[in-house]
């Protein structure tokens, strides 16, 4: 179970906030990630009053605040 | 280079007469051509440069008589501060067709209002969602509905463990009230029990109020949440009777408004919120007003489009911070009793201003993060509450 901190649309192939691997640069600060980078696959994504938390189905934990 | 900027300008005064042009996008106007140094004449370079162009779809307002303007306003003071009665819609109306300048003036009635008729105290709130996505329901502004092809993936329930660590976050963030929302049309006998839970396991452990919302209920349903310790039950409006079949096909505006009726029947407070920037026009916005005014809800949580990716208004733009503003202090002036809170989309929607619309009539906050997207710190809010010396503190009851 891999676990990246904060950035993880730099960690990997895939774009966090549309899964796109030609994605030159979507993200919105405001959004928690929701594609894994490693697979682009959505992410299971909690999102609590003081975080979020982002679940790959076959990556695991990768990202929380 | 100034005297070829000028020439420029000249030329293209020349061309097109009162009309402006985007440039790296701020909207210039010439409304007088810059003299090159050394014109026989000179005068002053009057060009009039707009930072923030009115948005698509947002109204002209004609300029009106000055004494007019205030006749209005002053109308309005009197109404609501001495008669101390609702305003009619035609007399929103009339405050909505101000023009831009005097929005400084209604949010300073607004916030007058808020003192006299709410006190100085500002009421923090946590959401959480604990259903995510997956919702049957196609309401076209919502990154929740399974309708839509969106990035918000459909999750279970949460636990108990995690909505009580998520409620004791909310806590340490001074709030007195959380509020637990779920993505549902309504909520099935399974999930009834489970809020029903819930609602006393945080409560206890938390000392907040708890905040309920799980779309239609039946009068049963209502009656067992009342029962059940639900403080307050969110319902929204979203919009005016007459726009909202162009926002929601799977659902009508008078179920929603049922299930407020409902919610009120069986002893809870009743939050209503609206949703501002789908497409609606002025007129719809006061009819809403109208409605909530019939409704009498105790919260109105104030929600601005943030578009999201996917959905039918994914293309749309936020509305401007200037509107929004002119916005809130109209709901405040319509709804002068209510809990007005602050609500999603307020980051995008009014960047530097948000300190402002807590002077325009706003006197409640959700902290933190929202259901699906991410706010600023709850920290951030407490320090702008405390430099604007408003206290926190729960307004149950001070109405
Ligand atoms: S009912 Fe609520 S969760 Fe479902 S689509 Fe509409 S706004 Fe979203
Ligand atoms: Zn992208
Ligand atoms: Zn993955």
């Amino acid at each position: 179970m891999d676990t990246v901190d904060g950035d993880i649309g730099s960690s990997g192939a895939h774009c966090a906030s549309c899964g796109s691997v030609s994605c030159i640069g979507c993200t919105r600060t405001l959004d928690p990630p929701r594609f894994c980078p490693e697979c682009g696959r959505r992410l299971t994504v909690a999102v609590t009053p003081g975080g979020y938390r982002a679940r790959c189905r076959d990556h695991g934990d990768l990202a929380s605040a | 280079m100034r005297c070829i900027q000028a020439a420029w300008f000249r030329r293209w005064a020349d061309r097109s007469p009162g009309s402006g042009l985007l440039v790296f996008g701020i909207l210039v106007r010439p409304t007088t051509v810059a003299p090159m140094s050394g014109d026989a004449t000179t005068s002053p370079t009057p060009t009039t440069v707009t930072l923030s162009p009115p948005r698509r779809g947002e109204p002209e307002r004609p300029e009106i008589d000055p004494s007019a303007a205030r006749a209005r306003i002053h109308a309005a003071e009197t109404a609501l501060l001495d008669e101390r009665r609702l305003l009619t819609g035609e007399e929103l109306a009339g405050l909505a067709a101000l023009p831009d300048d005097y929005v400084t003036s209604l949010a300073a009635l607004a916030h007058q209002v808020r003192l006299t008729w709410c006190g100085p105290e500002v009421e923090v709130e946590g959401i959480l969602s604990a259903k995510t996505g997956g919702c049957p329901e196609d309401c076209h502004f919502c990154s929740q509905s399974s309708q839509f092809d969106t990035p918000v993936k459909a999750t279970p329930f949460l636990d108990a463990d995690e909505v009580l660590r998520a409620a004791e976050e909310t806590k340490a963030s001074g709030a007195s009230e959380f509020c637990i929302v779920l993505a549902i049309r309504g909520p099935d006998e399974r999930t009834m029990q489970r809020i029903l839970e819930l609602v006393p396991m945080v409560q206890e452990k938390t000392g907040m109020n708890v905040a309920v919302s799980a779309g239609l209920l039946t009068e049963d349903q209502a009656r067992r949440f009342g029962e059940g310790g639900v403080h307050r039950y969110n319902h929204n409006l979203e919009t005016a009777r007459s726009f909202f079949p162009n926002v929601v096909t799977t659902h009508t505006w008078e179920e929603r408004q049922e299930t407020c009726e409902l919610v009120r029947t069986h002893g809870m407070e009743l939050c209503c919120g609206a949703l501002i920037g789908m497409g609606e026009t002025d007129e719809q916005r006061i009819e809403l007003l109208t409605q909530l005014q019939d409704l009498d809800p105790t919260e109105v949580p104030l929600n601005f489009l943030n578009p999201r990716p996917g959905t039918p208004l994914g293309g749309e733009r936020p509305i401007g911070a200037w509107e929004a503003i002119r916005w809130i202090a109209l709901f405040r002036l319509g709804l002068p009793g209510v809990i007005l809170r602050y609500a999603g989309g307020r980051e995008v929607t009014l960047r530097e201003l948000q300190s402002m619309g807590m002077t325009s009539g706003i006197n409640a906050l959700i902290v933190g993060n929202y259901l699906t997207t991410l706010g600023r710190s709850a920290d951030e809010d407490l320090q702008m509450l405390s430099d604007l010396r408003m206290p926190v503190g729960a307004l149950t009851g001070v109405l």
